[in-house]
């Protein structure tokens, strides 16, 4: 049971100092969990502190690939007017 | 003696509007003594000392707590200028020799900041530990931080512990419907919390926080981010609020909406200067040097501390001393023969108002004289002048149309955009301007001004109202110029 930060991690450090297991290293180009001491936070807190803290939506997955922050999740916009407004900019 | 123009008697009851308060450019006029003692060094916090004093912010604290909708952590390139970015993250040991050379260097550099790039408190040992160093190694620099507030009230024993006498605390709202907005999530007690309730939190700590502080004699700063459609409204409220729990300045930005400006000071002392540095700036405020300072040229330097505490202390006293002269200037009563080349007032002094309507200047400035080529300047400064004095009211950027190279195709269109920015103001002091920008601005209905070149600003200002005013420019409405 491990959590995994992938390539959307935009660097922030905001995850490493919460984990309980110190289990999340920096890395380069983006920082890393050690599956070996990662519990999820389990027995020690009731939400993975890294998946509260992370800022950006989708950079953290469980070991299924499930993102922890699904899109909409963090910003409250709904993807389908993320993309909305993203090509309204392009079209500009 | 009859000087009525440019001495008015005191204002009288109900006369003294936002707009024209103060005598000079002084922001700092509804301060007390002792607030001004205080910060009168301070670039971020006086405005004539910002053309003196430098300030720099070590990007040692990465990590943040909160989510603003405005902010975003991702970018990082050499066009980018904005707190929440930065090109380099210090560990405190890094922060310390970085801060060491830059005074060594630059021994104009009074303040050390830490504003992020996320929130200083949310790194608490990063910050303090950067903190409890340059204490013991630099006692003559100024700590300060800059916070969202939401571990404030944990935060303000450390805080006082190491002598930090000024604390900026980010109050975006103060009520949490308008926070809702802002704010979609914070991180309190382990958790993620989300929408309004986190808005009320947040809310909440902060005040607390402000309350701690000002309780504890630390100066408190607000900053505020004006969002239209948002907070717009709502920070005249905010900034009636934070005056009444003891904040000593409020610092609107980043749209730096003048006339919002004036609507809020009749409240609070409103902060004009500000250029909204990334958390790693160095140097004056508007002209970053950060490139000079790296990890890798750090490393290479040789620094004797003891020395340069010796230059920075002969430097900064050299400029109190200045300034302070210039602020008995400001004050003191105009000398009589500026008085003779005006038109004699018919009514008596308390009777007439102030004669001469008010008028923006532009100043292409550096170091509180007006000392930039037209060409060159990166920005200007916008004056009001009237009788009242000159005030000090914005800062207008400039694409330089003369980047100094024969590449410039497109000269024209810059200069076309560089005298729209100038839109409102009547005139223009630089230290020199060319043949053809002279033209197109007097077409604008502009008037350059080249006479007062290294001449200080207000000096500079008043100096060119005072000719309009006795040439009988100020009685009728501006010709060509709109008021912006």
């Amino acid at each position: 049971m491990a959590l995994e930060i992938i390539e959307s991690c935009v660097n922030c450090w905001a995850c490493a100092p919460l984990c309980p297991n110190k289990a999340i290293y920096e890395a380069a180009p983006h920082f890393l969990i050690d599956a070996d001491k990662c519990t999820e936070c389990v027995g020690d807190f009731a939400d993975a502190q890294c998946v509260a803290i992370c800022p950006i939506e989708g950079a953290i997955l469980d070991e299924l690939g499930t993102e922890m922050n699904p899109p909409g999740s963090l910003t409250g916009i709904p993807p389908e007017r993320w993309a909305a407004a993203q090509a309204e900019i392009m079209a500009r | 003696m009859d000087l009525p123009v440019i001495a008015p008697e005191a204002p009288q009851a109900g006369g003294c509007s936002a707009g024209s308060c103060g005598s000079s450019a002084d922001q700092m006029g509804g301060m007390s003594d002792e607030i001004r003692a205080r910060v009168q060094d301070h670039p971020c916090y006086s405005e004539d000392a910002h053309h003196y004093f430098a300030r720099m912010h070590v990007a040692v604290a990465p990590a943040c707590n909160i989510q603003c909708h405005y902010c975003n952590r991702k970018y990082d390139c050499a066009n980018e200028s904005r707190p929440g970015v930065v090109s380099e993250l210090l560990t405190p040991d890094q922060a310390v020799k970085k801060t060491l050379a830059v005074a060594a260097t630059i021994p104009q550099m009074t303040v050390l900041g830490i504003a992020g790039p996320g929130d200083p408190l949310a790194n608490p040992e990063r910050t303090f530990e950067t903190f409890r160093q340059l204490a013991a190694k630099a006692p003559d620099i100024k700590l300060c931080v800059s916070t969202n507030g939401l571990s404030l009230p944990d935060n303000v024993e450390e805080l006082a512990k190491h002598n930090i006498d000024h604390v900026t605390i980010t109050i975006n709202c103060v009520d949490p419907d308008v926070g809702a907005k802002i704010y979609p999530w914070i991180f309190w007690q382990n958790k993620r919390i989300h929408g309004r309730e986190a808005a009320e939190i947040l809310i909440a700590q902060q005040q607390k926080g402000l309350e701690m502080l000002v309780a504890k004699g630390i100066l408190v700063k607000v900053n505020s981010v004006l969002i239209p459609g948002v907070n717009d409204e709502h920070l005249k409220e905010v900034s009636k609020i934070v005056k009444a729990k003891g904040a000593f300045l409020h610092n609107v930005m980043p749209l730096i909406a003048e006339n919002l400006q004036d609507a809020c000071e009749g409240d609070m002392n409103m902060m004009r200067h500000c250029r909204q540095c990334r958390a790693d700036a160095v140097g004056l405020l508007g002209e970053d040097r950060g490139d000079e300072f790296t990890m890798d040229k750090i490393e290479a330097m040789d620094i004797d501390y003891e020395a340069a505490m010796t230059v920075r202390a002969e430097l900064r006293a050299k400029v109190t001393a200045e300034l302070e002269a210039k602020r008995q200037k400001a004050h003191a009563p105009p000398a009589p023969q500026v008085v003779q080349f005006m038109p004699r007032p018919h009514k008596s002094a308390q009777e007439s108002a102030p004669a001469g309507r008010r008028v923006l200047m532009a100043v292409a400035a550096k170091g509180g004289l007006v000392a930039v080529h037209f060409g060159h300047a990166k920005e200007f400064l916008v004056y009001e002048a009237s009788a009242d004095g000159a005030k000090f009211v914005g800062h207008r950027k400039a694409e330089q149309y003369c980047a100094g190279d024969e590449t410039c195709g497109d000269g024209e269109s810059v200069l076309d955009r560089t005298i729209k920015a100038l839109e409102g103001c009547e005139v223009v002091l630089c230290s020199k301007i060319g043949f053809e920008p002279w033209g197109n601005l007097e077409a604008a209905g502009i008037a350059p001004n080249g006479e007062h070149a290294m001449e200080p600003i207000e000096e500079a200002v008043m100096a060119v109202w005072n000719e309009m005013l006795a040439a009988g420019k100020l009685d009728a409405k501006p010709s060509a110029a709109k008021c912006a």
